[in-house]
């Protein structure tokens, strides 16, 4: 497949100035590359790369709402199915001020990122390196596993560098009103994130605890549960069943309980036939 | 055994092979003789000195006096106990000494006593020593993180770096703008740094120092943010700890309004209640969180405002946070009003 005659990018910064600088500095770098959209928040990036369908994704780390790396993670999910005719997924540049930790991550993944103050050198070798990637992107699925993997370890990453306390939890504090309610970890079968709040599911009950999502995660045993969606984190002996709708998205049934939960695309690998 | 109980294992055989060497200059009997009682009386003194030491001394400082007792009673079983083994590994009945000549037999146990004073002494004094260092080493250390920590507060990098970044923007686009924003910068960097060496300054160059700051936000955020500073003209000479206010300012954008989607608004003033000075910091930002501190935040700044409050007024000076029930946190200060 050659390159597109006239490549599209989105922009995706939180702070105006930067996303006007970066547009000019790409309007030298890569004269032929169009910038159709700018995003100033991460849901907003995610809802105009599905409604724009770029080439390329210029996004800034730290922004409102999802961060760069969460708003690709929710696109690559969201992002159409590879059809024949489907448009592959975009090439992605992070853009971040410090990021010492993200870097790290970026150079192991070998994604593509640049360092504000962008200096037009360095964006020369992105421009080329992403105009590569362009002209030899193979159709279907391949690039796009490759991409899904890269998000995962980059989304992994800053749990693992919080060091895995030694010993798994054993006892969740969920409060009910001005009472504390002990649940223990062996009864939960899934947890979901609501807003600020996780939402913990047991066979019988459902309580709600005050820890983000991300921070009770490294504090499970990571052979008895899994992430499969952003937001949500199941008991892998729970699992029943594992079900591909018409659109090819995978679906989990769980013993003990009536729910249906999604599995996000960057978990997809999870299950496989044995 | 542990690597130290070892050192001083090896280091006590050594004297006693001395010791041995000493006495077959001065004696009879063969040096192979002497050097089997040397070290089994030496190491058997050793031994109880030193388990004696590690079971009754558990706190130097205020159980050291117990050595006065432990080092006699532990040299003179140990020679006894020495004495006794090196007898059974030679065959010998070293004991009758003390019957057909005391003298020598005195000697020997006086020879033990002092020997075993003088290592414990020498060994004793190196531990103290080196556990004075090792605290030493430590306190400089804390202090050198603490330090650090300062200054990565002060000067946080992702800040730093999207601060220039604007600059680098403004200066193609405008020029005019790019130097104010610059000469913000310039002030904010300069007010940092020296802050960090305590001292107050009056309110009114407090609030000065947080312009500088919001008008940097200010140009980052553009729309998102918008900011009013609010101090009465009588309370413009208040004495004031330098740069108090400026963490719970950085609170407010980083973990209030940076996160939210449409941004919100600063209000920073100050007002006199009766003998007390209040100072507050509001924000429309997305709210206190859970109670256990702003999400990604280390609680430095924070700690470092309490602390600084406490070592100026004592219990006088009081630093709460509240809810706003429109949305976003109140964070006020109060201290004894100076004029």
């Amino acid at each position: 497949m050659s390159i597109t005659a006239h490549p599209t990018a989105l922009i995706a910064e939180d702070e105006p100035l930067l996303a006007q600088a970066l547009q000019a500095e790409l309007a030298r770098a890569w004269p032929a590359l169009q910038v159709v959209g700018m995003a100033g928040n991460g849901e907003a990036a995610v809802a105009q790369a599905l409604a724009l369908q770029p080439d390329v994704l210029f996004f800034d780390i730290r922004m409102p709402a999802l961060s760069g790396l969460e708003a690709a993670a929710t696109l690559a999910d969201a992002w159409p199915q590879a059809g024949p005719q489907g448009k592959p997924f975009p090439a992605l540049v992070f853009v971040t001020a410090y990021d010492q930790y993200a870097v790290q991550a970026f150079e192991a993944q070998a994604v593509d990122y640049l360092l504000k103050p962008v200096q037009p050198e360095r964006l020369q070798k992105t421009v080329a390196k992403v105009q590569q990637a362009l002209a030899h992107r193979a159709p279907g699925a391949m690039n796009f596993e490759a991409t899904l993997a890269q998000l995962r370890h980059l989304l992994a990453a800053p749990a693992a560098a919080s060091a895995a306390p030694s010993t798994p939890l054993r006892l969740l504090q969920a409060s009910v009103g001005t009472a504390i309610r002990m649940v223990p970890v062996d009864e939960v079968l899934y947890f979901e994130a609501a807003d600020k709040y996780v939402r913990v599911l047991t066979a019988e009950h459902e309580h709600l605890l005050r820890t983000p999502l991300k921070e009770l995660l490294p504090q499970l045993d990571p052979q008895a549960f899994w992430q499969v969606h952003r937001g949500t984190v199941v008991r892998a002996a729970a699992i029943e069943s594992v079900t591909r709708d018409e659109a090819g998205k995978l679906w989990l049934r769980l013993r003990g309980s009536p729910a249906r939960l999604a599995v996000s695309r960057l978990y997809a690998h999870l299950f496989k036939a044995m | 055994m542990s690597s130290p109980m070892l050192l001083r294992a090896v280091q006590a055989a050594a004297l006693n092979t001395l010791i041995a060497l000493g006495i077959t200059v001065f004696g009879q009997e063969s040096f192979g003789t002497n050097l089997v009682y040397s070290q089994c009386i030496g190491l058997s003194i050793l031994a109880l000195i030193d388990g004696s030491n590690q079971w009754f001394i558990r706190d130097w400082p205020t159980q050291w006096r117990r050595l006065v007792l432990i080092v006699p009673l532990g040299a003179s079983a140990g020679f006894l106990l020495g004495t006794l083994l090196a007898d059974t590994l030679l065959g010998n009945t070293s004991s009758q000494y003390w019957l057909t000549q005391p003298r020598k037999a005195i000697g020997f146990l006086v020879l033990s006593l002092v020997a075993g004073t003088v290592l414990t002494y020498y060994f004793l004094s190196r531990e103290q020593l080196a556990a004075e260092r090792q605290k030493l080493e430590i306190a400089s250390r804390q202090a050198d993180e603490a330090r650090l920590r300062l200054l990565e507060s002060q000067l946080e990098p992702h800040m730093l770096f999207n601060t220039l970044a604007n600059l680098r923007a403004l200066i193609q686009t405008d020029p005019p703008r790019a130097t104010a924003m610059l000469d913000r910068m310039i002030a904010y960097l300069r007010a940092t740094l020296s802050a960090s060496r305590q001292g107050t300054h009056p309110l009114a160059a407090e609030f000065e120092r947080l312009q500088d700051y919001l008008e940097l936000m200010a140009v980052r955020m553009g729309p998102r943010l918008h900011y009013t500073l609010d101090l009465p003209p009588e309370l413009a000479a208040c004495p004031v700890p330098a740069l108090l206010l400026q963490p719970l300012v950085e609170n407010s954008i980083t973990h209030g309004l940076e996160p939210k989607v449409e941004g919100g608004s600063i209000t920073v003033q100050a007002h006199r209640d009766g003998e007390q000075l209040v100072l507050e910091v509001i924000d429309t930002g997305i709210g206190l969180d859970t109670g256990n501190g702003r999400p990604g935040g280390t609680g430095f700044g924070l700690a470092q405002v309490r602390e600084r409050l406490a070592t100026e007024y004592g219990t006088q000076a009081a630093l709460e946070f509240v809810a706003v029930p429109a949305g976003g946190t109140l964070a006020r200060i109060t201290f004894p009003y100076q004029s």
